[in-house]
């Protein structure tokens, strides 16, 4: 249940001594050997080697899929999924100089969900007996009453693309493996500054398998890995403090981990840390904005795309509700939310209702060209669905949400839109966003950017939110560079109170006008 | 699991955890249920019921810490798990810092019944809550021709957990609550404007279930016409249930770990005034009823009643046993129980006419706070107030300062203190804030 319709997206950094963190978070220690192990079996069944193994991980068969699917329409629902989920995850944290602390955590179970037209039903089990998810099948069925005897249909195997293929899986990996990386990203931090006096690091990665399975008869699974490594420092001089955070995440296996990323990561964190001694804060009010390529995307993120998401327009509560087909920004303006980039922290092979994941735009020259779809709002608008359908966990329903959300190149310069500003500033560095649906206003909040004076990039400037109303925003987009850049922080977008990972990537583009916080003349 | 299988099984846990070479174990188990049901056009949209339980072991091996959870209770594979747990802890870097508490400190059992949960949980009649659901719709369903959407939902959650350490603590503690919410869109131009309302109480029978849906349209139709007004500093107050955002920095920056990692802008500061005398805070854990009541924290440390400010001057900060330990000082509990305001003398309306000329803000929208810095920016929506009258709704504004500067700007606290949370607070003023417009 939820109160506001407030999205957001974040990447600050994240205390992991928390408890909160505990609760979610995990060592490299955890592992798939505490379950059945992945063999391959073969008992002449038509499903693939690779499908057979995750049958025989959660310990079900087809019979007893069918059986559940069954129980679930058996009081007149439309569809039902079954959505299995093995998680493992392990981190390992630095504070103090040492590689002292390690969380992981495992969590496993089932969703069950049926749907009646635009009405869903949903219970999960963290147990996968025949006994315990028909019990919750039974209770999904009550969003539909009546009584209805289904034929199980015959199971079809969908096709699998590969967008997140790795070298080496983090299950083969041992904690002595991982903590050279995240001691040298401190100590190389160190070594950058002598005003360095406080580096938090961390390493997180993360082993999903998926198996899904609906009345429609589709079966398919997945294996989804995910990395994130980031350091969070702290600088003094002459009692001034100030902080930065640097991150990088990625589906990708132990390959991610090499000199060159703790490099980057450490170079990132001082030099976004070290520009704040000389920054001040902007006069406050409206002016010309240029979002530098990358993080920028943050822009798309909170101004157009939850706008986007069909379940807000369905029910007419996004401001974008009436304005499909419509032109919605200048004729260069192209956003993409994409699920298929090689490695992307926002790609999926399927989403959570296994559907194949694709490249959708969004906004095509200039033009709403689609929302993003789940299958409730995909059968609403009568349209295929995007491949938007995803879910924090088996504990959740599954929305509309993005994946990877960018914009295209356009026909200009960075130089000739950063020369076109006389008064107005330049951001490069966010921390957090949010937008409320209906009024269309979003946010997003600048760790540091620049102020353009007749031009030219002046002072640094720091901690100032921004916000803009999307509609206007997206029409004030007048200038689009060629510099298109995905930035591949751990950005983490919220929605009805589910977090799912996401990316965001812009090249340099300029906002006539936004409303930028600061200090009154 | 009953409460007695949990101890059983933390119990067991722990002496596995020792057998295998843990020094010291924490372990706790807990077991939550929960439902929802919301409702759209006179037609339930979700319909959800959940169980869930997971173990949480905290292990300390050879100086070494680490921390870990499953959701996967079977007691063979709890064993394995238990096991490579301890393995991979010990090829961590030792931390001196690291033990469970003072036993001295421990909870002993001796509390009195905080009133936390309501024994009924499971006797609730599932038909009684769709009715709920439907109850707060009716209150609004077609009365006004500008209402685009209403979604209006009821939830219940309740959670007990059993802890116990491997150096004498053992406690258990439950809690519910229960909840009925709308959100209303409204057709206002080219804006939706979307507002919420809810109720939320820790006993069924105390649930207010009237009044929900008629406030959330209310307070949708008057954010009908939002604009942004021009820059400058203005006269702010902001509404109890709101006051949340702009506080939450304030106590992040009392968190034993924001102070020794240099991330708060209130190091060093116990005993000196660092806001506006106005700001009188308790954190009283023994509320009867209370949200964040409670009788010991997560290490199992007995809870106290502490003063945080008085007449601005810090008292204490938020201290758990490892940050305790590196910062050398006493542990006070890493976490905030019920957050206690001396209000003052009069309501929000009566603030407004204090303020006479100002912005109410009643959200917002984004923003960050520098912890290292306390340099603030948030965006807002809200009223214009002059003479002492809401004249405009405002929005897409940003306020920003810094957290040093606004608690010493607060000028008068409300009596309306926002029950439905354990953080309790009232309506705030302050003066001459920096907001950003045209």
């Amino acid at each position: 249940m939820q109160e506001n319709t407030n999205e957001t997206l974040n990447q600050e950094h994240m205390n992991v001594n928390r408890r909160v963190f505990l609760k979610t978070s995990g060592t490299a220690v955890a592992g798939s050997m505490l379950l059945p192990a992945f063999i391959q079996s073969c008992q002449g069944s038509p499903l693939s080697a690779g499908l057979q193994a995750y049958l025989d991980h959660f310990e079900v068969n087809a019979q007893i899929l069918q059986r559940v699917i069954a129980t679930a329409l058996s009081k007149g629902g439309d569809y039902a999924d079954l959505f299995f989920e093995h998680k493992v995850q392990n981190s390992l944290a630095l504070e103090d100089g040492q590689v002292n602390r390690a969380y992981s955590n495992i969590d496993y179970g089932v969703g069950i969900r049926v749907l009646k037209g635009d009405q869903t039903g949903f219970a999960y089990s963290e147990t996968v007996t025949p006994e315990a998810m028909l019990k919750a099948a039974n209770t999904a069925a009550n969003i539909a009453s009546g009584a209805k005897n289904i034929s199980a249909a015959d199971l079809t195997e969908a096709s699998r693309p590969d967008y997140y293929a790795i070298q080496k899986n983090w299950e083969e990996v041992g904690v002595p493996d991982k903590i050279p990386f995240i001691q040298q990203l401190n100590d190389k931090i160190f070594a950058m500054d002598e005003r360095v006096s406080k580096v938090n690091a961390s390493l997180t990665d993360e082993t999903s398998y998926i198996l899904f399975y609906n009345s429609e008869g589709t079966i398919t699974f997945d294996y989804r890995p995910m990395v994130s490594m980031g350091a969070f420092c702290i600088m003094e001089k002459e009692g001034q403090i100030e902080n930065g955070y640097a991150s990088r995440s990625f589906r990708m296996g132990f390959e991610f981990l090499n000199d060159e990323v703790v490099d980057l990561l450490a170079r990132e964190a001082v030099e976004r840390t070290a520009i704040l001694f000389e920054a001040t804060k902007p006069k406050a009010g409206e002016m010309p904005v240029v979002m530098g390529a990358g993080g920028s995307g943050i822009l798309l993120h909170e101004a157009i795309g939850h706008t986007f998401e069909a379940d807000f327009n369905r029910k007419g509560t996004s401001i974008f509700a009436d304005k499909l087909g419509k032109k919605v920004a200048e004729s260069f303006v192209n956003i993409v939310d994409d699920g298929t980039l090689p490695g992307n922290r926002g790609s999926l092979n399927m989403d959570d209702e296994g559907v194949a994941s694709e490249k959708t735009y969004l906004v095509k020259d200039g033009v709403l060209n689609s929302y993003i779809h789940d299958r409730i709002s995909a059968n609403y608008y009568q349209v295929a669905p995007t491949g938007n359908g995803r879910r924090q966990s088996f504990r959740h329903m599954p929305l509309p949400r993005m994946r990877s959300t960018y914009m295209e190149i356009g026909p200009h310069t960075k130089d000739d839109i950063i020369a076109s500003v006389k008064n107005g500033i330049y951001v490069d560095n966010f921390s957090n966003g949010e937008v409320k649906i209906g009024a269309g206003d979003f946010t997003f909040f600048v760790k540091s950017g620049y102020l353009i004076e007749n031009g030219q990039l002046t002072r640094p400037i720091k901690d100032i939110n921004i916000i803009g109303n999307g509609p206007q925003a997206l029409a004030d987009i007048t200038m689009c560079a060629t510099d298109y850049l995905i930035d591949n922080g751990t950005w983490t977008c919220g929605k009805s109170g589910q977090s799912v990972p996401v990316t965001c990537g812009l090249p340099t583009v300029l906002v006539k006008k936004l409303t930028v916080g600061g200090l009154s003349a | 699991m009953t409460k007695e299988e949990k101890y059983s099984l933390a119990n067991w846990a722990i002496q596995h955890a020792l057998d295998h070479g843990a020094d010291q174990v924490a372990i706790s188990i807990a077991q939550s249920k929960s439902s929802q049901v919301d409702v759209r056009e006179q037609k339930i949209d979700t319909l959800k019921e959940a169980i869930q339980s997971g173990l949480t072991i905290r292990l300390y091996v050879e100086g070494k810490y680490s921390a870990h959870s499953t959701n996967r209770l079977d007691q063979t594979e709890l064993a394995r798990f238990i096991e490579q747990a301890i393995a991979g802890t010990r090829y961590l870097s030792a931390d001196p810092f690291r033990s469970l508490p003072e036993p001295s400190l421990y909870y002993k059992g001796d509390g009195a019944d905080l009133k936390t949960v309501d024994r009924g949980y499971d006797q609730l009649d599932p038909a009684t809550k769709v009715e709920l659901a439907f109850q707060v719709e009716n209150e609004v369903w077609k009365k006004d021709d500008r209402i685009i959407s209403v979604t209006a939902g009821y939830s219940d959650y309740t959670n007990n957990v059993v802890m116990v350490t491997s150096n004498g603590f053992s406690g258990d503690s439950e809690r519910s609550t229960f909840g009925l919410s709308a959100s209303v869109s409204v057709n206002g131009g080219d804006a939706r404007p979307s507002e919420g309302w809810s109720e939320r109480a820790i006993l069924f029978d105390k649930l207010v279930k009237s009044g929900i849906g008629a406030t959330a349209l209310d307070r949708a139709l008057k954010k009908i016409g939002q604009t942004k007004i021009g820059s400058g500093k203005y006269n702010m107050i902001v509404e109890n249930r709101a006051v949340g955002r702009l506080f939450s920095p304030l106590i992040n920056a009392l968190n034993g770990y924001s102070i020794q990692q240099k991330n708060s802008f209130l190091i060093d500061k116990i005993g000196e005034r660092v806001a506006s005398e106005k700001l009188m805070l308790t954190d009283d854990p023994f509320i009867v009823g209370g949200h964040g009541s409670r009788l010991f924290d997560n290490e199992g440390l007995a809870a106290q009643k502490r003063v945080v400010f008085d007449k601005g001057v810090l008292s204490t900060y938020f201290i758990d046993t490892y940050y305790g330990k590196k910062l050398n000082m006493a542990p006070t509990s890493g976490e905030t129980t019920n957050l206690v305001f001396e209000t003052g003398s009069t309501n929000l309306e009566g603030l407004i006419k204090a303020m006479n000329n100002g912005i109410l803000v009643t959200g917002f929208n984004g923003g960050n706070t520098n912890g290292s810095t306390g340099d603030f920016s948030y965006g807002i929506d809200g009223f214009l107030v002059e003479n002492g009258e809401v004249v405009q709704p405002v929005s897409e504004m940003n306020i920003s300062g810094n957290m040093k500067e606004l608690w010493m700007a607060l000028a008068e606290v409300g009596n309306d203190p926002y029950l439905l949370s354990s953080w309790q607070t009232p309506s705030l003023l302050f003066n001459k804030i920096d907001f950003s417009g045209i």
